[in-house]
């Protein structure tokens, strides 16, 4: 049980200081609760600091303690609210980091509320002077706090009836260049695109009122687009409206006029941070509307694998914050991305149960008690040649943006959303024929620019543009075959 | 203009070998499949008329491109498409779905715009064919 029960609470409780692992953040024996939220951090305690002490540390400074021995916590259930230490493992390859899990108690977080659950798990912690360095890399939020959460507001299957689009990846472009287009200039390109056979287009994290194009121009003629490109196609297209403004107030005046004007998308930023998330998925879910989120500034805080949040921490908190969509990488694009982490962040936004799987970075089984799901955005330095790539990676549910891969092309916008279009489709109906994309796809494209020029075009132009760099967040464990029996 | 609802509507008109190969796909994966038609095309128009109900048990292509056979035959002047339907837990709609017959010619849509306030514009899709009655709009 508790271990502070067993130790005389005199002595536990006289003025002073003491180890955290000594005040009882450190509980080796203690079983995680099913209604415990637990979080498991990369620790790298300063030269000559015990792991255990660092760990137990961390708990301390992310629940009830504070440097100094106080009586205060005798007013208090003050055993329930100590965050507990359990478990520390070395990392595998990295002699100077631990992994520590620590168990929460439901009770320390506000329903609902992705800011109260930071504030606690990535607040002062990170800055604590006994620690080199500190990343939390992955939590299991149990099934009677997901709950608390509305999540997305349309989710990945009513975003595909919505749109009356199936069985394929949606494709969308961001409109370049990202900065300097008037608003007319903007609306080109996005019918160009749109009608070209792209599903979407999208505004860039930092196109928001400036002078050269204010947002009320952007969006009227972005909505001329898009329905212009409807009436010339017969399907539902759609535009992210980017709504990021400085005040609550300016995006929800955005937010109303791009539902006056009958977009089906509105987009914000990560930057505009969780409360301002939490706000517009809100509106969204009154509003019948699709919501994009942008990943602007993540990395700042998830590349470097020893200090700062893991992205599939942000994913998981992301989805019960509710947003539909959210960039997560493209593995082979421009951004970095190793493969089995990307996979990792995928699962993380679209599954409803999630297993532990190491080798992916994910460190618990983890149950979204039906939430619903979150569509992955592929952005960055993608092409039609990469499609049987990227259909392998990610499958179906997924919106693969070719921004360069459509405006670059040599034939301008409309040939370049055909050439991705065409590709997209070769490939999907090849995969379903039982073929083996991986290994034929370069026959499957080129089979498919016969009837198609402008893949032809688009294939000669991107056919040796890759990103080969080494990912500087990569999984600690490698998948490791045991002999059965 | 070439309506391209659905998931192979950029490819050329898919033969009906490929359509076979894809329905068994779909029967491979568990999901039942649908047979529907419509002569109205607008993009908002969701519920396109049925044949027959969703094949839930059906475990060979074949018995699908006999029932597509069929439609065909009453209604080739009209859009149709088949749907896989996945019933599974936290899906439970279509999971793929693609036109297998459209009418010789496609007139397309008009885009109606209702200029209001603050520059504000209604806009109005309308499919050219819909102007007549349903069942003599393609023939």
């Amino acid at each position: 049980m508790n271990a502070i029960d067993k130790r005389d609470r005199r002595d536990r409780y006289a003025a002073g200081v003491m180890k955290y692992q000594d005040m009882g953040y450190w509980q080796p024996d203690y079983v995680p609760k099913d209604t415990d939220v637990i979080a498991v951090f990369r620790i790298t305690p300063q030269d000559g600091v015990d792991p255990i002490e660092a760990a137990a540390a961390v708990a301390g400074e992310s629940s009830t303690a504070t440097w100094t021995v106080v009586w205060t916590d005798r007013l208090t259930a003050c055993d329930k609210y100590r965050a507990k230490a359990h478990r520390v493992d070395p990392v595998p390859g990295s002699p100077d980091s631990w992994f520590a899990y620590i168990a929460y108690d439901i009770d320390l977080f506000e329903p609902g509320s992705i800011a109260n659950l930071t504030a606690s798990i990535i607040g002062n912690v990170f800055g604590f002077k006994p620690l080199k360095a500190l990343r939390l890399e992955d939590m299991r939020l149990p099934v009677a706090y997901v709950k608390t959460f509305d999540g997305p507001p349309t989710g990945i299957v009513v975003e595909r009836e919505r749109l009356d689009k199936f069985g394929r990846p949606l494709l969308g472009a961001t409109v370049k260049p990202k900065l300097g287009l008037s608003g007319r200039n903007y609306g080109r390109v996005v019918y160009e695109a749109l009608k070209g056979g792209l599903d979407f287009t999208k505004d860039d994290e930092n196109i928001n009122s400036q002078p050269f194009m204010h947002w009320r121009d952007r969006f009227l003629y972005c909505m001329e687009a898009v329905n212009r490109a409807q009436a010339a196609t017969g399907e539902i297209k759609g535009t992210y409206l980017n709504v990021t403004a400085a005040t609550m107030e300016d995006m929800y005046e955005r937010a109303e006029f791009a539902k006056s004007l009958g977009s089906t998308i509105v987009m914000i930023d990560l930057v505009i941070g969780y409360t301002a998330i939490q706000s517009m998925s809100k509106w969204a879910r009154r509003n019948d509307m699709i919501l994009h989120l942008h990943r602007a500034g993540h990395s700042t805080y998830t590349r470097q694998k020893s200090h700062g949040v893991s992205f599939r921490v942000i994913a998981k908190w992301m989805r019960l914050a509710g947003v539909d969509h959210i960039h997560a990488g493209t593995v082979v694009g421009k951004l970095e991305g190793d493969p089995a982490t990307t996979k990792g962040y995928y699962d993380v936004c679209r599954e409803d149960f999630l297993p532990e799987r190491l080798e992916n970075g994910i460190f618990f089984d983890q149950s979204f008690a039906s939430l619903r799901k979150t569509m992955p955005v592929a952005s960055g330095g993608i092409h039609a040649g990469q499609m049987h790539q990227l259909l392998d990676l990610f499958g179906d549910d997924v919106v693969l943006q070719f921004g360069g891969g459509t405006i670059g092309h040599p034939m301008g916008i409309q040939a370049g959303a055909i050439a991705n279009r065409v590709a997209l489709e070769a490939m999907v109906l090849a995969r379903n024929e039982g073929r083996d994309i991986v290994n034929e796809g370069p026959d499957i494209l080129a089979a498919a620019s016969r009837h198609c020029t402008p893949l032809r075009q688009a294939l000669d132009v991107w056919k040796d543009v890759t990103f080969n760099y080494t990912s500087t967040d990569s999984p600690d464990f490698v998948p490791t075959t045991s002999v059965a029996g | 203009m070439r309506l391209t609802q659905g998931t192979f509507s950029f490819l050329p008109d898919l033969t009906d070998e490929q359509i076979t190969a894809q329905v068994q796909y779909c029967i491979d994966q568990g999901w039942a499949v649908n047979i529907e038609f419509t002569d109205d095309p607008h993009p908002r128009n969701t519920y396109w008329d049925m044949w027959g109900l969703p094949m839930f048990d059906i475990r060979d292509a074949a018995g699908v491109m006999g029932e597509l056979a069929s439609c065909r035959k009453i209604y080739g002047d009209r859009y149709i498409r088949i749907s896989g339907f996945d019933a599974s837990h936290g899906w439970e709609s279509v999971r793929l779905s693609f036109i297998v017959n459209r009418p010789a010619n496609e007139p397309g849509f008009a885009l109606e715009r209702q200029e209001s306030d603050g520059r504000r514009i209604l806009y109005s899709t309308r499919a050219y064919a819909a102007q007549l009655p349903e069942g003599e709009r393609y023939s």
